[in-house]
């Protein structure tokens, strides 16, 4: 029997509203109880004087690249960078090669991470086989191999036709779809959001209405088809207006946002003199679009932060910007991004970021874990609240660098994630 | 005359100062085009390279000519025949060309952005001669060389530029430019054509006569064929007529109106045959004054000695 007791921490676990100094004791892999002052009686202690101790933080949306991709990340480096940045779960992506669009992909995934990895990883499978947007993938095949969800992520399900069919037979296995929001036609060769400083650099332009159409389409089928709808890394005001109108009438609609736009905007592209770390799909977008998505955490209309963890070679990213890769890293960025940009910034209660980082993860997708309930998963996120870092990328556990954020100074950053009441990581 | 800049990759981040500094260095220089023996020692022992992306005839020619009146060595990579057809990455060619010790490498490519890769990654002085829809900045200097000698100023201009806004580097580098030195710039053509913000620095119009009313200069932009696929247009016949550049729409501007184009021209999409031959052209004044301003941006850059420029 093996027993962890976390001890002398201050406990935030929105799923239960609790915030207040207690002792967390794991055993067996679950949560056995909370309470003030628990004996240790044998335990193995996890000092937590001055750490926050919460439900450990799930991210829906990483890009681990294995099988297909191991020179960019593998399922082992993948998931110790998420350990390292305070995520003990993560959902991968199907857009590996080959695409998880069948059990046996599925189920080496699952294999793989059981062997290999430091946190849980939940395999999302394809919406269409080869994420082609031609033919259903086998739902059911997937969910028994160990999917939590279907994505085509990376591109959108281009046709209005094929989305409303999943979306109906989804329902089958009460499992969400994803949908990565993008008009094709809109978005044909653009390297970044479309407006004043696209035009001063000459780059060509997505504009947020080209994501803003499909979220609303999206919408529309989940309210048709009574399926439930999740809009990956939403980035536009009109796309989280789209989300808050769905909502108000009832339509199974959820919706993530990354920390690169909320904290970022497409200015970055001009400041950083055309880097490519400022390069990602969805583009970083302009300032009105970038405060409405603050706002939309605040009033709940965003249900989660994901952080699209995109690893990248060098070789990916170093070269001209319209022919790099999109996208960044995030795993080891978004928990200290968060803490001092969002709850240091008072503009969000720590409860509620960890609501968006845990509870709330855990719920759109169905998983166990984002609470510390008596019985749930000994997953627990343990952060210091005035720990000051400088990001510094060449200490990624990530096998890839792609961030804007290096040399950022930030206050607030993970301290030790435990997975399944085993220390998984911890500050050193 | 000492200029504070290693890189010239666009106009948008020079003073006023410092372009009326390059201006004055190209009138200075531009006499010795006109001596008998058209070379000076400004730049010896100074290796310039001109490593073009894509093709190009003025700017190229008038890069090389200017190299050779300073007495820099130079040599022209055209990519076509070069490491660049075998795959070779754009660093990995700007980092073998390094290693040869050049000074400073022009180079025109096809991404925006491209050059500022090279000026981060590299040592040596780097120079847009163009990069995708972002800036061609000499070409801006020497369309305010000749405006300015025509016109003795650039200060209260007004200056239209029309046509296909969108994919213009040169239009972009001469909105900067004729900005910040006080020029009015209007802009005019199809809304296709025109992107977003540009209302927020100039005068924006999708008429041409009513950007044409009383200019002292317009400035044709070359309608590339290739974009009537995009359907930024329906027709280069209904492009001529709703946006074209005829006789009788340069009789609304002023009498001594200038008509520039870039080049390479569509006679009879974006200005009619006429015009682009009429009186008030000076569209071969660019392509002489485009030497002079290469030869003051390499001058300057490259720091040469004042007396040998003499």
């Amino acid at each position: 029997m093996s027993r962890l007791l976390v001890k002398g921490g201050r406990v935030v676990d929105p799923s239960q509203g609790i915030d207040r100094a207690l002792d967390v004791l794991l055993e067996d892999g679950k949560v056995e109880k909370l309470a003030p002052r628990i004996p240790a009686r044998g335990a193995e202690l996890i000092e937590a004087g001055g750490l926050v101790v919460c439900p450990g933080f799930i991210d829906i949306h990483t890009h681990l690249r294995e099988p297909g991709r191991e020179d960019k990340e593998t399922i082992a480096s993948g998931t110790r960078a998420a350990a390292a940045g305070g995520f003990t779960a993560v959902c991968a992506m199907p857009n590996t090669h080959p695409v998880n669009d069948t059990a046996g992909i599925t189920r080496a995934i699952v294999e793989k991470a059981r062997a290999e990895g430091s946190v849980r990883v939940y395999p999302i499978g394809a919406i269409t086989r080869g994420q082609l947007g031609e033919e259903l993938a086998e739902f059911g095949d997937l969910q028994e191999a160990g999917c939590v969800a279907f994505s085509d992520d990376g591109k959108p399900v281009a046709s209005a036709r094929m989305m409303r069919r999943a979306l109906e037979y989804a329902r089958t296995f009460g499992l969400v779809l994803i949908d990565h929001c993008e008009e094709p036609t809109l978005a044909e060769k653009a390297c970044m959001n479309e407006g004043p400083v696209s035009t001063v650099l000459g780059l060509r332009g997505a504009p947020a209405a080209g994501e803003a159409i499909m979220v609303e389409r999206d919408v529309l089928l989940a309210e048709l088809t009574g399926g439930r709808v999740h809009i990956a890394h939403l980035s536009a005001a009109a796309s989280l207006d789209a989300v808050r109108r769905g909502k108000a009438r009832g339509v199974k609609v959820t919706a993530e946002v990354t920390p690169h736009h909320l904290f970022l905007t497409d200015e970055a592209v001009r400041e950083t003199g055309y880097d490519t770390n400022t390069k990602m799909n969805p583009p970083l977008r302009a300032e009105p679009d970038r405060a409405a998505l603050i706002e939309g955490l605040r009033d709940g209309t965003i249900d989660c932060i994901a952080t699209d963890h995109a690893p990248h070679t060098v070789d990916d990213k170093h070269v001209e910007y319209d022919q790099a890769a999109f996208g960044i890293v995030g795993l080891e960025t978004a928990v200290p991004l968060c803490l001092d940009r969002l709850v240091g910034a008072g503009l969000v209660e720590l409860s509620q970021l960890v609501a968006l980082l845990s509870t709330n993860p855990a719920r759109v997708l169905g998983l166990a874990g984002g609470t510390l309930a008596p019985g749930s998963p000994a997953d627990l996120t343990l952060l210091d609240l005035t720990k000051r870092r400088t990001v510094d990328p060449a200490r990624f556990e990530s096998r890839s660098r792609n961030t804007p954020f290096g040399g950022l100074a930030l206050r607030g950053w993970p301290a030790a994630t435990i997975v399944a009441g085993r220390v998984a990581w911890k500050a050193s | 005359m000492s200029f504070p800049h290693r890189h010239l990759l666009g106009i948008e981040p020079l003073e006023p100062t410092e372009i009326l500094t390059i201006l004055d260095t190209a009138d200075a220089l531009r006499e010795i085009l006109d001596r008998p023996i058209k070379k000076v020692p400004a730049l010896r022992g100074k290796t310039v390279v001109n490593l073009f992306y894509e093709p190009s005839t003025r700017t190229r020619s008038s890069f090389e000519i200017a190299e050779r009146v300073l007495s820099a060595d130079s040599l022209s990579i055209a990519t076509a025949a070069s490491s660049v057809t075998k795959g070779e990455t754009l660093l990995d060619t700007a980092r073998n060309l390094e290693a040869m010790n050049p000074d400073m490498v022009i180079m025109r490519h096809a991404s925006s952005g491209a050059p500022h890769m090279l000026a981060r990654h590299c040592r040596f002085s780097v120079v847009n001669a163009g990069d995708g829809a972002h800036e061609h900045p000499t070409q801006a200097l020497l369309d305010a060389l000749t405006m300015r000698q025509k016109k003795g100023r650039l200060k209260g201009l007004r200056v239209a530029i029309v046509g296909d806004i969108l994919h213009s580097r040169v239009a972009r580098s001469n909105l900067w430019l004729l900005t910040k030195l006080g020029a009015s710039v209007v802009l005019a053509g199809p809304p296709t054509l025109i992107p977003p913000g540009f209302e927020r620095m100039a005068e924006v119009t999708h008429r041409i006569d009513e950007a044409v009313e009383g200019a002292d200069v317009v400035m044709m932009l070359r309608i590339q064929l290739e974009r009537m696929s995009g359907g930024f247009f329906p027709t280069t016949r209904e492009y001529h007529r709703v946006f074209g550049l005829t006789e009788e729409r340069v009789r609304r501007a002023k009498k001594d109106v200038l008509v520039m184009h870039p080049g390479p021209m569509n006679r009879g999409v974006e200005i009619a045959s006429e015009v682009a031959d009429g009186p008030y052209s000076v569209i071969l004044d660019q392509v002489t004054n485009g030497v002079a301003v290469r030869m003051a941006v390499l001058y300057l850059l490259l720091g040469g000695s004042a007396e040998a420029a003499s």
